[in-house]
């Protein structure tokens, strides 16, 4: 009579258990699930300028300044970062420099900042503020061995000023303004004599002066002025002690200025008696005892002074090159490196300016070919075990990135390009082939055993701290997120990113390992000073079914030259192997890209490129391709933001351009404009829906079981104007004076679906527009805060379609196709609340099917990312939601939107500088893949909803199987009782 | 009784509000649309006659009582031209005559009212073209400036249509003006009803155009919310407690309400089969067993 009812009792048992432990998943990571999906890392940028410790500190460091305005220190020996400053872009870094042994030095904004910074741990020290005239480049001087002053004075020139500062806390202690007219300091010189400082200065085109000052009090010693027949171009370096090298403003001659006691004399050189076949811009370098250094693009000439006589050419590099700047040594004896590249290798020289025709040190150096020229080199010596002098250099690439150059080798190198990524997309990896056992990646079976040990002794928590750790390590490394094939949830991809210097490099999403990089040759500076510059990245082909054997590839687009009217660069690249497939110079110019939902037979990805004459292009040019297009061509609409202009375009695309023979080219017909007027409307912001944006449902159940239709259109354009006067800062417009107009239009008609004014409101402006909504943010003058808008659109011509017996019936109209040119009648509801944060970035969360919540994710001003539920910007909040609301999850209305502290995605990092967040959805519905870029790279998997789809890496198997264990174990045992039971029942 | 009530009533308001109407000259043919702002629908006239009489009347009775108040004179009343194209190659031509009143507010901000728009007559060239474009399903495109004040700026916005879904018995077009002050920001041109797809070919039965236009200016924004106020009157407790709804028995007590008729049902089912049971097994020596372990056996 007791056994059966047991068995139905324990199988609750069991369920509830593992319902329990499956609920124990947390919204917020633990701090031990920190970098199990996630990564960082760390970069700086492509080095301008670079100083290094003194050797007598010992430590082995160098101090760096990068064009992405980062100050680092980094280590010698490792090229670790020890610390690492990321300054606002608004205060560009100009110079660097070290004081007293123990100082960094940074000129910044012009030359009207002066920070000093602690070399070990780089905190500040002390900021000065100078007040300058206009600088094109302001120069930092450190003096060097002065007796006069105690502490060592620090000269800062900039226009028209000179500053001298004390190192040690940043007071002024002389500024001198130089009264000539229209000069600029180009040159402060310590004179060898004490207690004097020379400042070299251009006024006008043609006239120097010079002047003598006191380094004590700033006062002027002597002033002497000279005019030049022909014009001076600015550029000016010092020969040797006492002569000047000057270039005119044609670039055909050099003036040699000698300046003794008061008197200025100089002779007048022609460059193309020096060197011949000269082309294109050339830049002096000066290095010290009458050396000077001549380069072009391409080639580094060495030139000696005679006296002012003349110089004489020493030495010619036809291969590209790089030149330190001059090292002393020795007394009296300086040492400067060139770096030329010979084909995979590069050759490492150092020379003495004292003999500078023969090299001290002559070395070559392997080096991946997929790093370009090399770009920059800086000189360091060392003392050799057996005391003589060593020599090592930081070189910096073409592709930004910064290697170490010693005793033949590389000894480390960073791939900083990655620090100014231009565009990002993705690539699947290639399918797990058959054959590939377990046994392989396992090979060591006691490793394996061992591996499985501590494992379970972690699951049954009877681990000691060494153990957790290694488990921790055992986890991270084992594998299985950073295997090369594709995996069953989607998370594992390539992240195909574009630098700035045209590098394209595919990044593992496991670990964030480069897996290739290939810096494009169509992209690279070519020999006569064009620079290209990389513009976007696309997916070119993807295979699916009848070229499954295929590998992907991916399209860049970069253009030749600065002007919109340079010809485009196409190349295509291989996302397994990153070979370039195919690289096109185009005869047309790159205005607009636009990647098209077609494909051709070979399921390459259709694309437009607009030219400068708005002349579409087709490719890729193949005749499928374009059977393809010329049959969705009617159909097919693209729009324009002029934002100089003020100004949007809609287009349609017609038969054939005026180009004679070429089937590919489409002209184009205006269709639609709006036009903003400049004098109160100044576009800000445009922005469209994902084209890869999935949506699972087009209706919206409200509380009380009404249905309302969103206004699901793949044209929605949400444009953001401005008031003129409110382009500005905050604070530079009065409320009154500001105003922001959204816009929501139809790209193919041109229809303004939507138009609201915010007054008093001003940018910075960032939206986001995903399924039928749009975000954006912006600063409220008169509330003083930043606020978040939200706007819905509903389709109200649908709203009709609730009827059952219609659907049944149907006679619905849910299944008529849509066109844009029936007038659409929509509803729209908006609400805006407070937000903390300034932001940098925003981005919305996508996922495979659409069906999981969204949320936003904003990089806020300090670098990090916070996922914001979509829930708290729903425009139908209310103060007091009814019973129904709430069912339906809306949140009681507040004013301002809550920062949960545990939803910053990047939990205690920070990527710096942050420029961009990407998210790609993963093939687990609940799971999104969330990538930021700036200066850092941060990687993550999101799963706004939870991970409601799969069972957690917590998940607990043991407690599984034990409960299995135990419920067999109870059914046996029960079967046992039941059975004696009815035994001794029919003894009885 | 009550329904012929309130239509009497409604009848008898409609009556008065044709007759507030009349009393204020407005035209009847009104479009009534809810979301725009100044509007008046004209059918498409002959351009060579001279404009209606009532229209004009109408609008010199306005001007006159405006200018009493304003104190301008007729200079405030602006003309701009919609031209279109008809994609035969000849490029934008007058098609049409917009008459609007510029009203300067207090502030001395601009404003257009009383938009009227008349429309030029098609020529049968025009008819032709209008045909071919039918044909090759084309677009019909119009312009307007973008300045109303200054047609010297040569800026013009412009808009398009897929020619096929204009006709319907007349040429019908619903013309949306965006508007900023004197600025035109946009023209949003369109058919009266929709356009289905795909685009059948119609010959309209009449040509002239019955046209209806819209001024539409900027909404404001609602000012953001603020609760500092409420929320320090909750602080001190002035905030009055909302009591939950109350929740019917069913909804408050269900999940307790179906295990309890699942269990009765369960015994009552057991109960109807103990007698069963008893019934079939009499006279054996297992009679008294459970019957969950007879179930078993059977």
């Amino acid at each position: 009579m007791a056994a059966p009812p047991h068995r139905p009792l324990l199988i609750l048992l069991a369920g509830l258990l593992v319902v329990a432990s499956v609920a124990t998943l947390a919204e917020a990571i633990y701090e031990d699930q920190v970098g199990l999906a996630d990564w960082h890392q760390k970069y700086i940028g492509k080095v301008k300028q670079a100083v290094y410790h003194s050797q007598k500190s010992g430590r082995r460091r160098v101090v760096v300044l990068t064009e992405e305005n980062v100050i680092s220190s980094l280590d010698l020996r490792s090229g670790d970062i020890f610390w690492r400053h990321v300054i606002d872009k608004n205060d560009p870094l100009d110079q660097l420099s070290l004081s007293l042994g123990k100082y960094v030095l940074t000129l910044s904004s012009g030359g009207t900042i002066l920070r000093a910074w602690n070399l070990p741990d780089g905190q500040m020290i002390w900021e000065t503020n100078l007040q300058t005239s206009t600088a094109s480049n302001p120069q930092l001087h450190v003096m060097s061995n002065n007796k006069v002053a105690k502490d060592n004075l620090v000269l800062v020139s900039a226009g028209r000023w000179i500053y001298a500062v004390s190192s040690i806390d940043g007071s002024i202690s002389w500024e001198k303004e130089f009264s000539l007219d229209g000069i600029e300091i180009k040159q402060v010189l310590q004179s060898p004599e004490n207690g004097i400082v020379y400042a070299v200065g251009i006024a006008g085109s043609s006239k120097l002066a010079l002047y003598h000052l006191s380094a004590k009090t700033g006062e002027v010693l002597k002033d002497i002025q000279e005019s030049f027949p022909g014009e001076l171009s600015g550029e000016i370096v010092l020969g040797s002690d006492n002569v000047l090298v000057a270039l005119n403003k044609a670039r055909s001659s050099l003036f040699l200025i000698e300046f003794n006691s008061g008197r200025i004399s100089y002779n007048k050189v022609h460059v193309s008696d020096l060197v011949q076949d000269l082309s294109g811009t050339f830049k002096l370098q000066s290095l010290s005892n009458g050396v000077i250094a001549l380069q072009t693009p391409s080639t580094v000439s060495l030139l000696k002074l005679k006296n002012t006589d003349g110089l004489e050419v020493v030495q010619r590099f036809d291969q590209p090159a790089a030149l330190s700047d001059a090292l002393t040594i020795a007394e009296k004896d300086e040492a400067f490196a060139i770096v030329q590249h010979m084909g995979s290798q590069i050759e490492f020289v150092v020379k003495f300016t004292s003999d500078a025709s023969s090299a001290m040190i002559r070395e070559k150096v392997n080096i991946d070919q997929h790093r370009g020229n090399v770009e920059k080199v800086f000189l360091n010596s060392y003392i050799r075990t057996d005391k003589s002098h060593g020599f090592r250099a930081l070189v910096v690439m073409e592709d930004h990135s910064l290697l170490l150059i010693q005793q033949g080798e590389v000894v480390w190198s960073r791939e900083d390009g990655l620090a100014s990524i231009v565009d990002v997309t993705t690539s699947e990896l290639p399918v797990e082939k058959d054959g590939v056992s377990v046994a392989d990646v396992e090979h060591n079976l006691f490793e394996w055993l061992k591996g499985h040990m501590l494992k379970l002794k972690g699951t049954l928590m009877l681990a000691n701290a060494d153990e957790v750790a290694a488990i921790q390590a055992l986890r991270l490394k084992s594998s299985e997120k950073n295997k090369m094939t594709r995996d069953h949830n989607g998370f594992r991809k390539l992240l195909i990113v574009l630098t700035k210097a045209g590098k394209v490099i595919a990044l593992h999403t496991g670990d964030g390992r480069i897996i290739w990089s290939n810096l494009l040759p169509s992209l690279r500076a070519s020999r006569f000073g064009v620079m290209p510059s990389a513009l976007r990245i696309y997916q070119w082909q993807v295979p699916h079914h009848s070229v499954m054997r295929e590998n992907p590839s991916v399209l860049v687009v970069g253009k030749s030259g600065a002007e919109s009217s340079a010809p485009g660069v196409f190349s295509i690249l291989d996302s397994y192997s990153g070979e370039e497939l195919n690289a096109m110079r185009l005869d047309h110019s790159v205005v607009q890209i636009i990647p098209l939902t077609l494909k051709d037979l070979s399921e390459q990805r259709l694309h437009l490129i607009v030219d400068s004459n708005s002349n579409a292009h087709l490719y890729p040019k193949s005749p499928d391709a374009l059977d393809v297009f010329l049959h969705e061509m009617p159909n097919l609409y693209f729009y324009s933001v002029d934002i100089l202009t003020n100004v949007i375009r809609g287009y349609s695309l017609q038969k054939s351009c005026n180009i004679e023979g070429d089937e590919y080219c489409f002209s184009t017909k205006e269709l639609w404009s709006i036009i903003f007027p400049s004098d109160s409307e100044r576009i800000a912001i445009s922005e469209t829906r994902k084209m890869n944006e999935v949506v699972h449902t087009q209706a919206k159940t409200i509380g009380d079981h009404d249905v309302m239709y969103k206004y699901l259109s793949k044209n929605l354009v949400f444009v953001a104007t401005v008031s003129p006067k409110a382009a500005g800062d905050i604070g530079s417009a009065l409320p009154e004076e500001a105003s922001l107009v959204a816009y929501l239009i139809d790209a193919v008609t041109g229809r303004v679906l939507h138009r609201v004014t915010h007054h008093g409101a001003q940018g910075p402006v960032h939206a986001v527009l995903s399924e039928n909504w749009v975000v954006y943010h912006y600063f409220n003058l008169r509330a003083h805060r930043f606020e978040m808008a939200v706007i819905e659109i509903y389709d109200q011509s649908r709203a009709d379609n609730k009827d059952v017996m219609k659907l049944i019936l149907g006679k619905h109209n849910l299944s008529a196709p849509i066109t844009s040119y029936a007038r659409p009648e929509v509803v729209v509801k908006s609400q805006s609340y407070f937000f903390t944060h300034s932001v940098k970035a925003m981005a919305v969360t996508q996922t495979a099917k659409g069906i999981t919540s969204k949320q936003l994710l904003i990089g806020t001003i300090s670098d990090q990312v916070l996922a914001l539920d979509k829930r708290y910007l729903d425009p139908r909040r209310s103060a007091n939601p009814t019973q129904q609301e709430k069912e339906e999850g809306i949140i009681p209305l507040t004013d301002s939107l809550p920062i949960i502290p545990q939803s910053f995605v990047t939990h205690s990092h920070q990527v710096e500088a942050l420029r961009g967040i990407v998210s790609i959805p993963a093939k687990l519905e609940s799971t999104t893949l969330v990538f930021t870029y700036g200066v850092d790279l941060f990687y993550t998997q999101l799963a706004p909803s939870r991970t409601y789809d799969s069972l957690t890496d917590e998940f607990s198997y043991a407690l599984l199987l034990i409960t299995i264990a135990v419920l067999v174990a109870a059914i046996i045992v029960t079967w046992i009782w039941s059975e004696k039971k009815e035994l001794r029942d029919k003894w009885r | 009784m009550a329904p012929p009530r309130r239509a009497l009533l409604a009848l008898a308001a409609l009556l008065l509000l044709s007759l507030s109407l009349a009393a204020a000259a407005f035209h009847s043919d009104e479009l009534l649309l809810n979301d725009d702002e100044e509007f008046e629908g004209l059918g498409a006239r002959p351009a060579s006659p001279s404009p209606p009489a009532a229209p004009a009347v109408s609008s010199s009775r306005r001007r006159s009582a405006d200018a009493a108040s304003a104190g301008a004179g007729e200079s405030n009343a602006v003309q701009f031209a919609l031209e279109h194209d008809l994609g035969d190659g000849k490029g934008f031509v007058p098609a049409g005559t917009f008459s609007a009143r510029l009203k300067t507010s207090a502030h001395g901000t601009q404003t257009l009212t009383k938009l009227r728009f008349t429309r030029n007559e098609l020529t049968d060239d025009e008819k032709d073209a209008f045909k071919k474009l039918l044909q090759e399903d084309g677009f019909y495109t119009i312009r307007l400036p973008s300045n109303v004040l200054d047609p010297t700026r040569k800026d013009n916005v412009v808009s398009s249509i897929k020619v096929r879904c204009i006709p319907r018995d007349s040429l019908d077009e619903h013309i949306v003006i965006h508007m900023d002050g004197v600025n035109i920001l946009a023209v949003n041109y369109g058919s009266v009803g929709g356009c289905q797809y795909p685009r059948p070919m119609k010959f309209p039965s009449k040509w002239t155009f019955s046209s209806y236009t819209i001024l539409k200016t900027a909404e404001q924004a609602p000012r953001t919310p603020s609760f500092v106020d409420q929320l320090l009157e909750a602080d001190n407790g002035l905030g009055e407690v909302i009591k939950p709804p109350e929740k019917s028995f069913w909804a408050k007590y269900w999940m307790y309400i179906i295990p309890l008729g699942l269990i009765v049902m369960n015994a009552v089912t057991a109960a109807a089969n103990i007698p069963e049971e008893q019934a079939a097994g009499q006279g054996q020596p297992g009679a008294q067993r459970a019957p969950a372990a007879a179930a078993r056996r059977r």
